[in-house]
């Protein structure tokens, strides 16, 4: 039946996107206000409080710093394995299973997401043990929301990827055009998730 | 007197009238443009109805008279917020009186009632704390503040003097809540963690009543509140009587331990 | 083009469809019961307005348990809870489903000529995200403390510690944004993507860019209010105070809280959206009405540029007025100057609007069909919703108009008599293409004049009322003084109500009867143009036999020269 349904794996000849990649954009816009909502929150807030915590004072600024790095390593993997489909594929092969290539880079991704995620534990963990949770002070509050929703994304991004890892690779036997669409809206979304911690660093972290 | 009735409720404030004249003037421009408009309506339904003989005509009609009145309501907006809403608004928000000739009471509300704190004589509020609020010390006076100890207090009883400009601080213990005197067109949110100043001035004497206009919860309907305005004399006097019987009643217990809270 | 060879199950082809038309008559069979429901609160609600603190007649009291009713007489803890959930299932639950969902799902891809939406399975995911949705917010009545109590509006601290019916209802909230957030993405793809060789954007039919418009407003608007309900959620269930300021005594106690947060947040993010959501309810209904009218008055609509323009400038205004809700909070003047000069502003493209539609009729031939008569009906009942929305975007009148019963008449004569007069005009116009038959006139016309005057009788008294000032939200207004003079109003409307909800049984009907006895028709019965008339009736799956092409504007009626009234956007040679 999809088959009636154009622009599944060719872009649209004017608007020059896939269905897929064209949803994918939409999505996060509102991700942007999703997140952009919770960043006004913040802001007025913090403007509204008479003492604002200074970030590095509490939080753990090193294991932070590991976190970033790990997530911008993640998203070089990202763009690698989805090059590493656009290079098989331009050498047209047909039938074949996924390259390796693609599997070690989009396994490398999903290891440093989880990486992040441990890091993240650690850093709750401590918390915790000094009696340090949301309902501590606003500034806990906002900290544990805002990472917590973003650590969120990371679960559903390594889930998303994992998907592709295995079960959904299959598609690449059929469609690769269409397999390499969608490795790119995911890397698309898991770039969008590393972008809200590049904001989320400093404003929490830093400022 | 007949306060209340179907339109605009009785106005015995000062600023009321401006409201309401600009109440007034949009209701009739309203009234004008859906009329008018509505006249088109049934004359278009009329002479246009499919009947044998009569045929539709494609070509578009280029009207004139629709653009000159989508400017002309434009314009009228334009009139309606620079020569009514903005002046209102900023007398009502922002031209306070002096507070040297102005009343001044502090309005808390909590679910499901309005306490009022007057200054007292010295026309300075005593201090309050959160947690000396009890049954009998609704607003949480500090009773150690000398500058408390002429402080009035009432529940659900709002009385200012005609002619003499009232500044009120809004607050609220709980909720939110919204002080609303449909006579003195006032209505302001009270948003709890934040003091919120307004200011009106009673022209008339009488007695009416003070409603919430925001859920505030269960309670939220009955939480009607009174509200008089009397004389210059007759409120001095009320507000001597007021500071006599507390000042009297704290006069032997002075020495004694204050009840505890 | 070839067609799915092997047939489907059952439970594939009518419960989990991917196909857009039945995805589409499961969100509008859903959100009708919806709207029963919501109207049946509503009723419940006349009862103790209109007799306050009076027993309920038996049969009815028998229904509920102590903590609803005690000895007939209904508690204001029930009445808030009504009034919560009845705007509540009204909007995110009746409205918004049947004219997005419904119909957005059904029309728009056959007025674009795509075979299915861009994405069928996300489509079906998102009806039944709002089936739980649905689910939740019906629930919620039972659990402890029963549904949500704080309006539907929400506003903290009240809502933060309000009884756990509140966390279920933000729950809910949460799959009802997710829900729209997945429909609102298929539909601006497949606007984008999918629109058929030839339909240019300004050949699409007016209901199509009102969707579209709706679906960058459902898309931009309801993230922010899922942040606010993260927010709120957190501050329920993990003990933060984003919404609760330091110092809070409640009941008599100093409210264990640290405190630091602001019940002002949340108004400003819920009006972010909920300001965009009114034009979310009010934009497809323009559309429908604009297509019932043009195929009625048999000639094309006036302006039509002109009204594309205005309604992508609507969307766009209304994401810079949510603040005219909060005039009464602390903004300064300065803020409140610039609200009301947007909020004026944004009046003007809905003028354009109206002004075109009713310039329409100008120099048509006009039929008065039971779909006509709801379409022009919503013309002057939006139009006072429109207008008395001036008197409340003024600050200056809005000191008094604020929170009273004048704010509910004007957003119910725009959703009310305006939206869903629009939304049954729909339902008359396109059954025959969902059926294949025609529903009954005469029904249709007992239907249409009660359901006018009593919806008139409801909602005009509401104007009064405010203008006496009296609060909403009251379970019973005659405590206060100002309140009595117009409490016969309460009566009379609660009559009105009732009567209404009596105005509906031929709609009910009608609805069910024409699908099995009404009259057989073909696939154009009003000799329409746009597209979905030149597809079977019922469209089979994939709707068209070839991929239509697209040859001309939208609304070619009585074209000099042409034999026929109408001619189809998809058909090449002379008609």
């Amino acid at each position: 039946m999809s088959a009636l349904i154009r622009y599944i794996s060719k872009p649209h000849p004017l608007t020059g996107v896939t269905n897929a990649k064209l949803g994918t954009w939409c999505f996060l816009a509102s991700e942007m206000m999703l997140f952009g909502g919770l960043f006004s929150a913040y802001v007025l807030l913090r403007a509204g409080s008479t003492a604002w915590p200074r970030g590095s004072e509490l939080l753990n600024v090193p294991l932070a710093t590991l976190n970033t790095l790990i997530l911008i390593t993640s998203s070089v993997t990202m763009v690698m394995s989805w090059a590493s489909l656009i290079m098989k594929q331009e050498k047209g092969t047909g039938t074949s299973k996924v390259p390796g290539t693609f599997s070690f880079y989009m396994g490398s991704t999903i290891l440093l997401g989880l990486a992040f995620l441990v890091v993240k534990a650690f850093e709750y963990g401590s918390k915790f043990s000094h009696h340090h949770f949301p309902g501590t002070d606003i500034f806990y509050g906002i900290y544990f929301t805002l990472t917590g929703l973003h650590g969120l994304h990371v679960i559903g991004g390594i889930l998303l990827n994992t998907y592709f890892l295995f079960p959904g690779s299959r598609l690449w036997q059929t469609e690769p055009e269409q397999f390499t669409g969608r490795i790119e809206c995911a890397g698309l979304y898991w770039h969008f998730v590393d972008l809200v911690w590049i904001f989320l660093f400093p404003v929490l972290y830093l400022l | 007197m007949k306060y209340y009735g179907w339109g605009l409720p009785f106005d015995a404030s000062a600023h009321g009238a401006a409201i309401d004249r600009l109440i007034y003037v949009i209701h009739i421009f309203m009234a004008v443009l859906f009329l008018g408009w509505a006249i088109f309506l049934i004359l278009s339904l009329v002479k246009f109805r499919a009947r044998p003989g009569h045929k539709a005509n494609y070509k578009l009609n280029h009207f004139k008279a629709p653009t000159y009145a989508e400017v002309g309501v434009a314009l009228f907006e334009v009139l309606l917020l620079v020569g009514f809403s903005f002046p209102i608004v900023s007398q009502v928000r922002d031209q306070f009186p002096s507070t040297a000739e102005a009343l001044e009471v502090r309005v808390v509300a909590e679910q499901f009632a309005w306490n009022f704190h007057y200054p007292g004589p010295d026309g300075v509020f005593g201090s309050s704390d959160i947690h000396l609020i009890s049954p009998a010390n609704p607003v949480g006076l500090n009773p150690e503040d000398p500058a408390g100890q002429d402080d009035v207090t009432t529940i659900n009883q709002f009385r200012i003097p005609v002619g003499r400009p009232v500044i009120a601080h809004l607050s609220s213990k709980d909720v939110i809540h919204s002080f609303a005197i449909p006579v003195m067109r006032v209505k302001r949110d009270m948003i709890p963690g934040q003091v919120a100043p307004i200011w009106f001035e009673a022209k008339h004497t009488g007695n009416f009543e003070i409603a919430c206009a925001q859920l505030c919860g269960l309670g939220h309907y009955r939480m009607r509140g009174f509200f008089t305005v009397q004389t210059q004399d007759e409120f001095e006097k009320w507000m001597n009587g007021e500071v006599q019987s507390k000042l009297g009643a704290a006069v032997p217990p002075a020495s004694a331990p204050v009840p505890a809270a | 083009m070839k067609h799915d060879s092997h047939p489907l199950p059952f439970w594939r082809k009518y419960i989990f469809s991917t196909d857009h038309k039945v995805i589409g008559v499961q969100y509008a069979v859903t959100g009708l019961v919806f709207l029963l429901f919501g109207f049946a609160l509503m009723m419940l609600m006349r009862w103790q307005l209109a007799y306050p603190g009076k027993p309920f007649p038996e049969w009815i009291a028998k229904m509920f348990s102590d903590q609803q009713m005690i000895s007939g007489i209904m508690l204001p803890e029930f009445y808030n809870q009504l009034g919560a959930m009845h705007g509540t299932i009204m909007i995110f639950l009746g409205v918004v489903p049947l004219a997005v969902g419904g119909f957005g799902n059904y029309i728009l891809p056959l007025q674009i000529g795509a075979p299915d939406m861009a994405f069928p399975k996300l489509n079906m995911m998102s009806y039944w995200s709002y089936f739980l949705g649905g689910v939740t917010m019906f629930a919620s009545f039972f659990v402890p403390g029963g549904a949500a109590q704080s309006g539907w509006t929400s506003y903290p601290p009240l809502a933060d510690i309000a009884t756990v019916g509140q966390t279920v209802w933000l729950f809910g909230m949460v799959f009802l944004i997710t829900s729209s957030l997945l429909g609102s993405v298929n539909f601006i793809v497949t606007t984008v993507q999918l629109r058929a060789d030839g339909m240019s954007f300004f050949r699409l039919p007016f209901f199509v860019w009102a969707q579209f418009v709706t679906s960058f407003l459902l898309l931009l608007a309801f993230p922010p209010l899922e942040a606010a309900a993260v927010l709120q959620l957190m501050d329920r269930l993990a003990g933060t105070s984003f919404f609760l300021p330091s110092g809070l005594v409640v009941a008599g106690k100093v409210l264990e809280r640290s405190g630091g947060g602001s019940p002002l947040l949340w108004q400003h993010l819920f009006w972010f959206l909920a300001h965009p959501e009114v034009y979310v309810l009010i934009l497809p209904a323009m559309g429908i009405v604009a297509e019932v009218l043009a195929c009625n008055t048999r000639k094309p609509i006036y302006g039509y540029k002109g009204m594309v323009y205005s309604v992508v400038f609507l969307g766009f205004m209304s994401f810079i007025v949510w603040a005219h809700h909060m005039f009464l909070t602390s903004m300064g003047t300065v803020m409140s100057s610039f609200f009301q000069i947007t909020t004026m502003i944004i009046s003007i493209p809905s003028v354009i609007i109206l002004t075109a539609l009713v310039l329409s009729l100008w120099g048509g031939s006009i039929r008065f069909n039971t779909p006509m008569l709801f379409a022009i009906a919503f013309l002057p009942m939006f139009g006072m919703g429109g207008l008395t929305g001036l008197p409340l975007g003024l600050a200056a009148a809005d000191i008094h108009l604020h929170d009273t019963y004048y704010v509910i008449g004007h957003f119910h004569y725009v959703v009310a008599p305006g939206t869903i007069f629009a939304l049954f005009a729909g339902i008359y116009h396109w059954f025959p293409k969902v059926t294949g038959r025609k529903m009954s006139e005469f029904l249709g016309k007992l239907h249409f004049w009660p359901s006018f005057i009593l919806m008139n009788g409801i909602f005009f008294p509401m104007l009064l009322m405010g203008l006496a000032g009296v609060s909403r939200r009251l379970w019973d207004p005659t405590q206060y003084a100002h309140a009595l003079p117009t409490q016969p109003l309460n009566v009379l409307m609660s009559f009105c109500a009732w009567g209404m909800a009596l105005a509906q049984v031929p709609f009910i009907l009608n609805f069910f009867g024409s699908i099995f006895f009404g009259k057989k028709v073909n696939e154009n019965p009003w000799e329409a143009t746009t597209l979905e008339w030149s597809a079977p009736s019922p469209p089979p799956h994939g709707n068209f036999e070839n991929p239509p092409v697209v040859y001309r504007e939208p609304y070619e009626y009585s074209v000099p020269g042409q034999k026929h009234d109408f001619w189809p956007q998809g058909m090449k040679e002379e008609n």
